[in-house]
């Protein structure tokens, strides 16, 4: 009503990414260019010195309200190997618990003449109200918002699907497991859909899949069989036990039962099925060891092009991408 | 300003309760109207008030707007509040009982009729708490609020702990002859909701308030209302199947009424688009359907009553990420201007309109206000229904300029505002 639209606030006015919250009002156009840098980026990472100085003399802050090892160290990593300067801020330990509103913290962050903000929060809508209020210059990109997005997570997850299946026609895919409280599901929705899939499903007990599910541009199962039936690509969802206050499901058994990934369940599936999973998995729980250690399963190639990923839109957030003039 | 006798002509005169409609004389004497439509033989005024095309209504009563004092005075003042209402050509509001301290002795009736006063704008009737610290257990001394003055007693936003008490709380309540005020909503349902739990909190990714979480409260509510004969009045509903399930039950002959905030005639799920903490309201928006079940209700009559449900807030409370801002909109200058908007749309006509501003809530409190009549007190608002106006800084008297429609432009101002005679707005 009286903001503007989610999507004009993460371009520049000549359309190019300033800021990166969510993969929903990007063209397919955009989310192509992400993962083409990203290829470029890939060859980076595999080589000796892995480094390249696009970003450097920057400073990117890791601003994570939410506890994270694994995505705070691969935003950390992907920074470094462009040579920018890290700063890693912590809120629990830091001024907010003792009452420092969030405005202040970017204010006084600003105030440190940083470049960039990488923000995770357990708040919906927590990076939009950041790149609503910071200074013209600087970048925010989202690495995770309560249960809205997290579109880096989405774009490694298709850069991934691109790199196994040439492309996206025909393909149907499946994502199991607790849609309602995902924002990596919400991203994957908004780009798999935009990327021109064949059919995106969902697959949870009612609990766990948000009212109006079909609005979202997906086909919902309670059956994980009948939701496996040729698909071709698999995403698995962490059970997230700790975001759920309670009566979701009745036990960890019981959705195992139902909803876990077996050798027998993934026979439905086409037979050149990908199984992927952002990690960190439980096994047993949501996944058998078997098919998460097996031939199938490409989640440490995920993690490693996120790196990659995360390195395209930082430099492109920062107009500072392969094919530009670096700054002396 | 005081002055002894006021006329005010060249408008037309819309006063629901008699039906007068047309132009005519308002004369108005020590307090007291004395003259609807044609002037009194002999009547001289002291003062004039040109309405020249405009209308003359009775004071606008409303049925829930919070001042914030006692206790958060950072958000707005009794004194800021009332001014702010006078503006909105209010006369007679009612406050909800969760100041600090809360509304449950006579000592704080008094604190908050007495600075009312003292401000001068605005008469202001507590809505005193149902029960003691609106903990939800304990009755509150019911009769001793009722001779502070309190009409109406109710729970605030504070659930009750279980229906017995809320059976009791009703019966007590019925032995005094009080209206009982209910704002709906199951507090399990709701959960850790900040949104409509539809369309858009799935797309944002937001906690939803499922309207099951009002229509719980309300099946709850109904039966015991009608075991024990209390009158009972849902406020600020925001979903159509409510609405239905009320209407129902007043057909039936139960006592009950209801009334909605303008903005829920106005503003949907999709107003958080971009999560605009301005649209941050418990209840919450709902969907397009709901608006306009609730907008037939408000034109048929069977929501009989319309409310600001003005909550102003600092700035702060709303500079936060979306589920961490305090809900609520800075409304009380909003609602006339809102309500005229209808009327354009042709969603109601104007004397309709002024109804639902005015005899209705009267009605439900029992209240001899809401009507222009010989006799009765000089509570009179007069505005101009066409004007353009910007809510913006210069012209806003509210402290909190909390509200989606700040630089958005309205249509319908009030110009001059009289409570018991004496000028509080305008000119």
């Amino acid at each position: 009503m009286s903001v503007a639209a989610t999507a004009d606030i993460q371009l520049d006015a000549s359309g190019r990414l300033r800021h990166f919250l969510t993969v929903e009002g990007l063209s397919r156009e955009l989310l192509v260019r992400i993962m083409d840098t990203a290829e470029s980026f890939a060859s980076v990472t595999a080589q000796n010195v892995k480094k390249v100085p696009l970003l450097r003399g920057k400073t990117v802050v890791n601003l994570f309200f939410e506890n994270s090892t694994r995505t705070r160290t691969t935003f950390e990593l992907a920074a470094k190997r462009l040579s920018a300067d890290v700063l890693n801020i912590n809120i629990a330990t830091s001024a907010t618990s003792k009452g420092e509103s969030l405005l202040d913290t970017i204010r006084n962050l600003e105030a440190m003449h940083v470049d960039m903000f990488v923000v995770r929060h357990a708040q919906s809508g927590a990076a939009h109200f950041i790149a609503r209020h910071v200074a013209p210059h600087i970048s925010v990109l989202n690495a995770g918002d309560g249960r809205h997005a997290h579109p880096t997570q989405a774009m490694l997850d298709v850069f991934t699907i691109r790199r196994c299946k040439g492309g996206f026609a025909g393909l149907k895919v499946a994502i199991v497991g607790d849609i309602l409280h995902s924002r990596v599901a919400r991203s994957e929705i908004w780009a798999l859909n935009a990327l021109g899939v064949d059919e995106v499903r969902v697959v949870a007990p009612k609990t766990l899949l948000p009212a109006h599910v079909e609005s979202l541009g997906v086909v919902p199962y309670h059956d994980l069989s009948e939701g496996l039936r040729d698909v071709d690509v698999v995403i698995m969802l962490r059970l997230q036990i700790e975001r759920m206050g309670g009566a979701f499901i009745p036990s960890v058994h019981e959705y195992f039962q139902r909803f876990g990934l077996t050798e027998k369940r993934l026979e439905k599936a086409k037979s050149d099925v990908v199984v992927m999973h952002p990690g960190p998995i439980n096994r047993g729980v949501e996944i058998d060891s078997a098919i998460a250690d097996g031939p199938r399963s490409v989640i440490l190639q995920q993690v490693t092009h996120g790196i990659a990923v995360r390195m395209a839109v930082m430099s492109m957030a920062m107009h500072a991408g392969p094919d530009m003039e670096v700054a002396a | 300003m005081n002055y002894a006798r006021i006329l005010i002509d060249g408008g037309r005169i819309v006063d629901p309760a008699s039906g007068f409609d047309g132009a005519g004389a308002l004369c108005i004497a020590d307090g007291v109207i004395v003259g609807v439509g044609a002037r009194p033989d002999g009547f001289e005024a002291d003062y004039r008030i040109d309405a020249s095309g405009q209308i003359v209504c009775p004071g606008l009563v409303d049925l829930c707007a919070r001042l914030r004092e006692p206790g958060q005075e950072h958000k707005g003042t009794i004194a800021s509040e009332t001014a702010a209402a006078a503006a909105g050509g209010i006369t007679t509001l009612c406050c909800p009982p969760d100041t600090v301290p809360v509304i449950d002795t006579p000592a704080v009736v008094k604190l908050v009729t007495e600075r009312a006063e003292q401000a001068g704008k605005v008469r202001v009737l507590p809505i005193g708490a149902l029960t003691q610290g609106l903990n939800g257990a304990d009755l509150s001394e019911m009769y001793a609020l009722k001779r502070a003055g309190c009409l109406a007693l109710g729970n605030a936003d504070q659930p009750l702990a279980h229906p017995l008490v809320l059976r009791r709380a009703l019966e007590y309540a019925a032995s005094f002859d009080l209206v009982v005020v209910f704002r709906p909503e199951d507090p399990w349902l709701r959960s850790e909701g900040c949104v409509h739990e539809g369309v858009v909190s799935s797309r944002r990714g937001l906690p939803g308030i499922p309207e099951t979480a009002e229509t719980v409260a309300v099946a709850q509510a109904l039966p015991l209302i009608e075991q024990t004969g209390v009158r009972a009045h849902f406020g600020q509903l925001s979903s159509g199947r409510a609405a239905e399930m009320i209407v129902e039950a007043k057909v039936r002959g139960v006592r009950v009424s209801a009334d909605v905030a303008v903005h829920h005639l106005y503003l949907t799920e999709s107003d958080i688009d971009g999560f605009d903490a301005f649209c941050h309201s418990r209840p919450p928006f709902r969907t397009q359907a709901d608006r306009e079940a609730l907008r037939a209700a408000v034109a048929n009559g069977g929501i009989s009553a319309v409310c600001s449900d003005h909550q102003p807030h600092e700035p702060d409370a709303k500079l936060d990420v979306f589920p961490q801002t305090e809900p609520g909109l800075s409304a009380i200058e909003t609602l006339l201007p809102l309500m005229c908007g209808l009327v354009s749309e042709g969603c109601l006509p104007l004397s309709a309109a002024i109804a639902r501003l005015t005899l209705g809530p009267a009605a439900i409190l029992g209240l001899a206000s809401g009507r222009l009549a010989p006799g009765a007190p000089a509570d009179v608002c007069v505005f101009d229904p066409a004007v353009a106006w910007v809510p913006a800084q210069g012209g806003w008297l509210s402290a909190g300029r909390n509200t989606p429609f700040w630089g958005r432009a309205l249509n319908g101002r009030v110009t001059a505002t009289l409570a018991g005679g004496r000028l509080v707005h305008g000119r």
